[in-house]
């Protein structure tokens, strides 16, 4: 076991000791190292001021750079990692321009005004540049979903992006940085345990599953952190001290989306961002949700599994999950089982789960279900949590419903089951008529509240009018969705319906 | 000779000055200043309760907490315990009483922040509860008011309507909006000798700020210095909200004797501090069958909040937007300030303009409605007149002002070419007569907004300049640099007065220490005040310069030139160093102060009458929309602008003051919900929660074009015209976009109150008959 957590900061390797395990990097870059081009504009991960980007290896080896909140990353979930921030991206070595291009663009296009944010967007950038995507046009909304910006109204900052043409050959100052980048990592790579701690909270970082259950075994009460998503606001915005946490991010084997019988089985650590490919196969509706779901540097961080654990009444992942019957995978020291997701979900802030256990699998259906639909309705189209979140799946034979699993967010104090809309709809034929008249029965599956999100008025409409919705997208009269980013939605590209 | 027009020379794109620092991360805001050691932190402990008696207040166990240096209260406050822009009643600390849920009761002074937030919870205090009045309606109806209620009014208004053709009334709620600049509050005090304290501060008012500071420590102005060399963006949150942050700075500096810092998270921000006034505005118009407007009464209804702040101007400014761009022959505005147990409301760009103005746009929108014409058809029926055709008294405004260059007639004109609009209008409505669910809509809406405080004696501004003997130069003025380019374009003027590069032009921090007694960088008129105040003192220096080379070279000063980098003075050719230094040696001063006042304005604000402006600046904007009926989502689909900047001094800037208030206004109106519930608690409190437009959210078709014969009739810096606030106008095209989208579903008006939220356009999608499940009780 370390004390002693070691990364790669813009290119060097730092050790870092004796700090509270709830330290989030930013406090640490701003206070302790001075590098104040990351900003603080929130908090909690909306905003993107803070973000740096950092870079692991993938599940298979090859290097993948992250674009990060470092607001809410805790400082021992760097162990292994090269971070780097605003200040580290200027390019090194004779004659090399003073600016990086994802930088130069940004002034060339009049892309920063009061300059806040700036960083922040110069680093998304630089994250999908050196990725090689993220930067066509239509990709490009999305790549800075989770930046704001409150002066330019975007137009300069998209076509800033839309110039960075990303190169197949970097150019020899990247080719340098990024070669010394991974040599770093190499050298520090290790698979001991490592704690991060002052005494009073810690930050338990373990590398195999026998530590992570070994550590877990021996604080039973600590809170497991995948992507910090969640837990780190619990930190920033609620002053909460958590004595001991314990991160299933460098478990080996944990990040691992793979078959399992007629199921993908789901991993503890796997981001939203490794899972999206497996699950929104054959599912455009799954792909489009999460393209919405928080933003690149959320999907970067944080869980499929950590989004089911944390049981909050909206996410947007469990309504889907439960209408595609997905399980859930509990493990404790000794312990392990397995229930259908839907009856995960108790109570507004209680979940089955016992002290000592841990969600470590969700296990998703493979097989095609052609009548899913998902819709996510929201105040704003990327980035925000919804008013309701409904997902529709129907198994149909010779044009009549045989099965029905409906599942709404934000209209219980859980992800929830529509049982009496289903019972209407199963039996009945395909035809819209069904879905109105499912529709009316979900006024006794619900009784929704109303919050700063929406009224429970709405709430009650919208769900109704998604069920008709749905009939229609699947009686062939689908609505064209307006969820598109702004640019790809010309007026001329709307199609038309009934 | 190489000559080259100099760099950086006005009308040119010059970049921000800043743009290389924002790009690196180098540019430093308030909380990246590298501070001494020992520099402590000030966290405000907030009110929980809308309306209460303090009864009992223990800090005991708080000052006693690890970390923590001082607990500061109102008793600790030396000198006035206030830090209002006018009126004195904001207190800094609250006394006996609290007024609102987040308003500062104590602060705690520690060695880290961590500490302070540890001990926040351990304050002992005890309060009885009050009843609260949180709403426009609450507070119309209770009376309670801040001020008397204030009357605008031209023509008859009353007879007028009495016999129009045609009569309408009804009621738009419009709600307010968080400034959201990404840098929250934030001051540093760092103590000096004697009681002298500077403090570095993200404000658009330095003076205020040096002001109140003094008063709180009771110590002269000449004891404080402010200085501000950049802001993360403002919108009118720093004009008077940098007061308490800075005031609790300066003083926890003066108790513990020790750099003091005040920096608000995000949600102690949005808790704390003013947001633009959300408006309730009831109308009755009378007009004929053409759709010419012959009266409208207007009783605009406020919510101020618990003080005044900034709220009497704004109201004035309401009220003189409530025309916009049309020439209402009776009208009657009639101005209810209400006081309500919320944060006190603020300037935000616009300031109050832009509800002012929401009001005529609804009104006429369904005038046009009622009778079947385009609304833009009515729109151009009723603008003022053309400034070549403006004669004595007929364009004059409900307050007075004859307006004599209006130019809406050329730009709505030119737009409405160039946006295609008659023809996508219909092509939109056969469309919507074709599609259930997702209905479009079009509209074009103008602006007029009159550039000036309505304030007269804040129309000041005074700059410094020194040239120093290598021909540098070092630029300052009253003015902040919030983000819109300010600085760059004060710069332009300075190194076009002296026909030097623009890099030759050393960009320094605003600071009372260099120039006093200055305005807010505020009412778009940054660049109008301080460019003139800036270029009047490079005129002065330049003028001994003349006189200096003229003798020097046998000449007349009047023909000493200064062109491209080079100055002539009979046959001899220098560079402008070679000429400074000459002039040194000479013993010429090089430094110098300027000062401008804007003439020709007044303001009687008991009668609301007066020339409050120096001119007007105009605009226009046509938008397409989309909106599901089902839910409600909508998009924008296009945006085509064009706006009158006058002769622009730099047209990337303005177009990036164009396009981001645009975006800013369409937010307001269409996502931005502001939420408290019951107990006067703000709901929406951090972005999690309060959406503000992302990336994705601008038009996916915009078009921006500064309006190509503008040019400012009034003697303005090089015939520009102010653009800072004007724009955000543009995006209540939106809004009336979106109404029309809505129109085509039934027979009634929409009567879409804002933001036009989701929720908003679904249930007035349902009430207008549009399809989707009737839920019958509901």
């Amino acid at each position: 076991m370390r004390e002693t957590i070691t990364f790669v900061l813009n290119n060097r390797i730092e050790q870092v000791s004796n700090l509270p395990g709830d330290t989030t990097l930013l406090n640490w870059l701003r206070q302790r190292r001075r590098l104040t081009g990351s900003k603080e504009g929130c908090g909690e991960g909306d905003c993107g001021a803070c973000t740096v980007v950092v870079a692991r290896r993938e599940a298979g080896g090859e290097m993948r750079w992250h674009p990060v909140n470092a607001c809410i990353q805790f400082m021992g979930m760097l162990e292994g990692a090269s971070v780097t921030t605003i200040e580290g991206i200027a390019p090194q070595g004779d004659g090399a321009p003073d600016l990086h291009p994802c930088q130069q663009v940004m002034v060339d296009h009049h892309g920063s005004q009061c300059g806040f944010c700036t960083p922040g967007f110069v680093m998304s950038l630089f994250a999908a540049w050196c990725n090689g995507d993220g930067l066509a046009a239509d990709e490009i909304d999305t790549t800075l979903a989770g930046n704001l910006c409150r002066c330019t109204g975007y137009r300069p900052i998209v076509e800033a992006a839309a110039a960075l043409t990303v190169r197949a050959i970097p150019p020899a100052y990247e080719t340098s940085r990024r070669r010394r980048e991974a040599e770093l990592m190499d050298k520090i790579a290790h698979d001991e345990t490592v704690v991060l701690g002052d005494g009073r909270r810690r930050f338990i970082a373990p590398a195999q599953k026998e530590a992570f259950a070994q550590a877990y075994a021996g604080s039973p009460g600590a809170t497991i952190v995948a992507g910090a998503t969640d837990v780190g606001l619990w930190v920033t915005k609620q002053n909460r001290h958590l004595p001991d946490m314990i991160w299933t991010g460098r478990v080996a084997g944990f990040d691992k989306v793979a078959k399992s019988g007629v199921h993908w089985r789901v991993g503890p650590a796997v981001t939203h961002a490794a899972a999206m490919t497996a699950l929104a196969e054959g599912r455009p509706d799954l792909a489009e949700v999460m393209r919405r779901f928080g933003s690149v540097q959320v999907r970067a961080s944080g869980t499929v599994c950590g989004n089911i654990a944390n049981g909050s009444p909206i996410g947007d992942l469990p309504p889907m999950l439960i209408a595609l019957a997905a399980e859930v995978e509990l493990s404790g020291v000794a312990s392990n089982r397995q229930m259908p997701l839907q009856d995960f979900f108790i109570d507004y802030g209680k979940q089955d789960r016992q002290e000592g256990e841990f969600v470590s699998a969700i296990l998703v259906p493979r097989a095609p279900a052609p009548q899913f639909r998902a819709y996510k309705i929201s105040k704003r189209f990327d980035q925000d949590i919804s008013a309701v979140m409904g997902a529709f799946n129907l198994s149909v034979s010779n044009g009549r419903i045989t099965d029905a699993r409906i599942a709404f967010g934000g209209m219980a104090a859980t992800p929830k089951r529509a049982a009496m809309a289903e019972a209407a709809l199963i039996g009945s034929q395909l035809e819209l008529a069904s879905f109105t008249a499912a529709a009316a029965a979900l006024a006794e599956d619900f009784t929704p509240i109303t919050d700063m999100r929406a009224s429970a008025d709405y709430r009650r409409q919208v769900a109704a009018n998604l069920m008709l919705k749905y009939g229609m997208d699947l009686t062939g009269t689908p609505v064209p969705r307006l969820t598109g980013s702004g640019g790809d939605l010309a007026p001329g590209q709307l199609r038309e319906t009934v | 000779m190489n000559e080259q027009r100099i760099g950086g020379d006005i009308r040119t794109r010059r970049a921000h000055d800043s743009a290389h620092k924002h790009v690196a991360g180098s540019a430093v805001y308030v909380d990246d200043i590298t501070t001494p050691e020992d520099t402590l932190v000030v966290l405000i402990g907030q009110s929980p309760h809308a309306h209460a008696a303090i009864t009992a207040m223990d800090l005991a166990e708080v000052a006693a907490a690890d970390g923590v240096v001082a607990v500061l209260t109102h008793k600790d406050i030396p000198g006035t315990n206030d830090c209002s822009p006018v009126y004195g009643d904001d207190p800094i600390l609250a006394d006996g009483e609290v007024s609102y849920v987040g308003q500062a009761v104590f602060a705690i002074v520690a060695e880290t922040m961590g500490a302070a937030r540890d001990a926040l919870p351990l304050a002992n205090i005890s309060y009885d509860e009050r009843p609260a009045i949180l709403t426009i309606d609450a507070a119309m109806k209770a009376g309670s008011w801040l001020g008397p209620s204030a009357t605008m009014e031209s023509g008859t208004p009353d007879t007028a309507l009495a016999g129009a053709a045609h009569t309408l009334s009804g009621r738009i709620e419009i709600g307010g909006q968080e400034h959201f600049y990404l840098e929250g509050q934030a001051a540093l005090a760092v103590p000096g000798e004697d009681r002298d304290v500077t403090v570095y501060c993200s404000t658009q008012h330095p003076s205020e700020i040096q002001h109140k500071v003094a008063d709180c420590l009771d110590v002269p102005n000449h004891a404080v210095t402010v200085e501000t060399r950049r802001m993360g963006g403002a919108f009118g949150g720093k004009e008077s909200q940098g007061n308490l942050p800075a005031v609790l700075s300066a003083l926890a500096a003066r108790v513990t004797g020790r750099p003091a810092k005040t920096v608000y998270d995000r949600d102690d921000d949005f808790m704390l501090t003013g947001k633009r006034h959300d408006f309730r505005i009831d109308y009755s118009v009378g007009f004929a069958d053409d759709g010419r407007i012959e009266a409208v009464i207007f009783e605009q209804a406020m919510r101020c909040g618990m003080s005044w702040d900034l709220s009497e101007a704004i109201a004035a400014r309401a009220m003189c937007h409530a025309d916009n761009a049309y020439h209402i022959p009776h009208m009657r505005v009639i101005s209810h300030r209400c006081k309500t147990h919320t944060q006190s409301n603020t300037a935000f760009r616009g300031f109050g303009g832009p509800q002012g103005m929401v009001g005529i746009e609804r009104v006429v929108d369904e005038v046009a409605h009622h009778l079947g014409l385009d609304p833009l058809v009515v729109r151009q029926r009723n603008f003022y007149p053309h400034k070549f055709t403006a004669n004595g008294g007929k364009g004059r405004t409900p307050y007075g002002q004859v307006v004599e260059d209006c130019v809406l007639q050329d730009i709505v004109g030119e737009l409405a070419t160039t946006a295609g609009y008659a023809a996508r209008r219909a092509e939109i409505d056969a469309f919507n007569s074709r599609n259930q669910v997702i209905r479009r809509g079009i509209a074009l809406t103008p602006v007029k907004f009159g550039i000036s405080f309505n304030t007269t004696f804040l129309n000041q501004a005074g700059a410094l300049v020194h040239v120093y003997t290598d021909g540098s130069v070092h630029l300052n003025h009253g003015g902040t640099e919030m983000g819109q380019g300010l600085n760059t374009k004060v710069a332009q003027v300075v190194a076009h007065e002296f026909q030097v590069d623009f890099d030759a032009v050393k960009i320094t921090a605003t600071t009372t220490g260099k120039v006093p007694n200055t305005s807010a960088t505020a009412a778009s008129s940054g660049t109008d005040l301080n460019g003139m105040a800036a270029q009047a003192a490079a005129r002065t220096i330049k003028a001994r310069m003349r006189t200096h080379l003229a003798e020097q070279h046998q000449c007349s000063p009047d023909s000493v030139t200064f062109t491209h980098g080079r100055v002539r003075a009979g046959g001899a050719v220098m560079s402008f160093a070679e000429a400074v230094k000459s002039c040194y040696l000479g013993r010429v001063s090089l430094s110098s102060t300027g000062f401008y006042a804007t003439p020709k304005i007044h303001w009687d604000k008991q009668r609301s009458r007066g020339r409050p402006f120096f001119y007007f600046a105009y605009g226009a904007a046509v938008t397409e929309v989309a909106v599901d009926l089902l839910t409600g989502e909508n998009r924008i689909l296009r945006t085509d602008i064009l706006h009158d900047v006058g002769r622009s001094l730099n047209p990337a800037i303005d177009i990036g003051q164009i396009e981001g208030g645009f975006v800013q206004g369409a937010g307001w109106l269409t996502t931005e919900e502001l939420v408290w519930d019951d107990a006067g608690r703000l709901r929406t409190h951090a972005p999690s929660t309060y959406k503000v437009p992302a990336c994705a959210d601008r038009p996916a078709i915009f078009n921006v074009s500064l309006f190509e014969d503008g040019e400012n009739i009034e003697d303005t810096i090089h015939k520009s015209k102010a653009v800072g606030e004007p724009p955000l106008m543009l995006a209540i095209s939106v809004l009336m976009a979106q109404s029309h989208a809505l129109e085509s579903v039934g027979d009634a008006y929409p009567m879409l109150d804002a933001p036009a939220t989701p929720e908003r356009l679904c249930l007035a999608a349902r009430r207008l008959g549009g399809p989707g499940i009737s839920l019958g009780g509901s």
